[in-house]
């Protein structure tokens, strides 16, 4: 319960952002939380709010799962620090580099393969998986 | 009307004379559940028998099991063929996964994800112990969000004790 008290800010931001599917449970001194906000700007205060609460988000007590609404065919921005983001022939860097995305490029989505990879589509039509915290649903 | 009373007690006598000298209906089931018990798995059968007829039913562990009821079944003396089989197979054991983010497991294709994902951020170096991925290095203020991030997404746990701040 202390922990629903600590973060108790957040929980309640993300019901107001209506989060979908908003799951809170708390385990093992972990406080779970999960669900799907409806834009990146709503994520992106989330995560803002979580690094208030927690200063440097150094105590590993919550486990903030959430992931941004998009469906296939939604815009997404590159958003790597400046560098290019690879996109792969599998869901892996293991993957051979069929394409490349530019910081800022937008590219669409195809297929969120799972909660790193997603698979997606560049303007150039270059088909592959990229790494899913460097895409933003726009 | 002497004649028809005649024979009716005449085939009376017959039908009885008839039925002594094949088994019995009980003792048939009697001989087809002694059959079936000599295996564990055939064990919990249910037997009706009716005029030689025999029909099973319940449960059975799997296919095997339930055609070579049949076949013990049909081969006791007296059993009409063929049997009538109406044994079910039970439903194979369906373990089901644990609640999604509730357990960490670090195995290899998580940790890959982690590692993966921070291929990317210079100046940070990831180990794993039995439940947490341990991050140093030094990072922006907004490298340690996505770090933080990318860690959630793999529902990983982590001890970013060691990270610093970049000045």
């Amino acid at each position: 319960m202390a922990l629903q008290d600590k973060y108790a800010q957040l929980l309640s931001a993300a019901q107001t952002h209506g989060v979908e599917n908003l799951s809170v449970a708390e385990q093992n001194g972990v406080l779970h939380v999960s669900g799907t906000a409806k834009s990146t700007a709503d994520y992106d205060a989330l995560w803002a709010l979580y690094g208030q609460i927690d200063p440097n988000m150094a105590s590993g007590d919550l486990m903030m799962n959430i992931d941004v609404k998009a469906a296939a065919g939604a815009q997404l921005k590159v958003t790597t620090d400046s560098t290019n983001l690879n996109i792969r022939s599998t869901p892996s860097t293991e993957g051979e580099v069929v394409g490349k995305a530019a910081h800022d490029e937008v590219v669409t989505l195809v297929e969120k393969t799972d909660d790193s990879w997603w698979k997606v589509r560049t303007a150039q039509g270059e088909e592959g998986y990229a790494y899913a915290q460097y895409l933003s649903p726009m | 009307m002497k004649l028809t009373k005649f024979a009716m007690a005449a085939a009376l006598l017959t039908s009885i004379a008839f039925t002594s000298c094949k088994p019995k209906d009980s003792e048939i089931k009697a001989n087809v559940e002694a059959a079936l018990k000599a295996d564990m798995k055939m064990a919990n059968t249910v037997v009706d028998v009716n005029d030689g007829k025999v029909t099973l039913s319940g449960e059975c562990t799997d296919a095997e099991c339930k055609a070579k009821c049949e076949s013990t079944a049909a081969g006791v003396k007296g059993v009409k063929t063929p049997v009538i089989n109406n044994l079910t197979v039970a439903a194979p054991v369906i373990t089901t996964p644990p609640p999604a983010s509730t357990a960490t497991v670090l195995d290899a294709a998580t940790q890959q994800k982690v590692k993966d994902g921070l291929k990317d951020i210079n100046g940070v170096t990831v180990d794993f112990t039995a439940d947490k991925a341990v991050i140093k290095g030094t990072v922006t203020p907004a490298n340690r969000m996505k770090i933080m991030q990318i860690l959630a997404s793999a529902k990983v746990q982590s001890d970013v004790s060691g990270l610093m701040d970049k000045k």
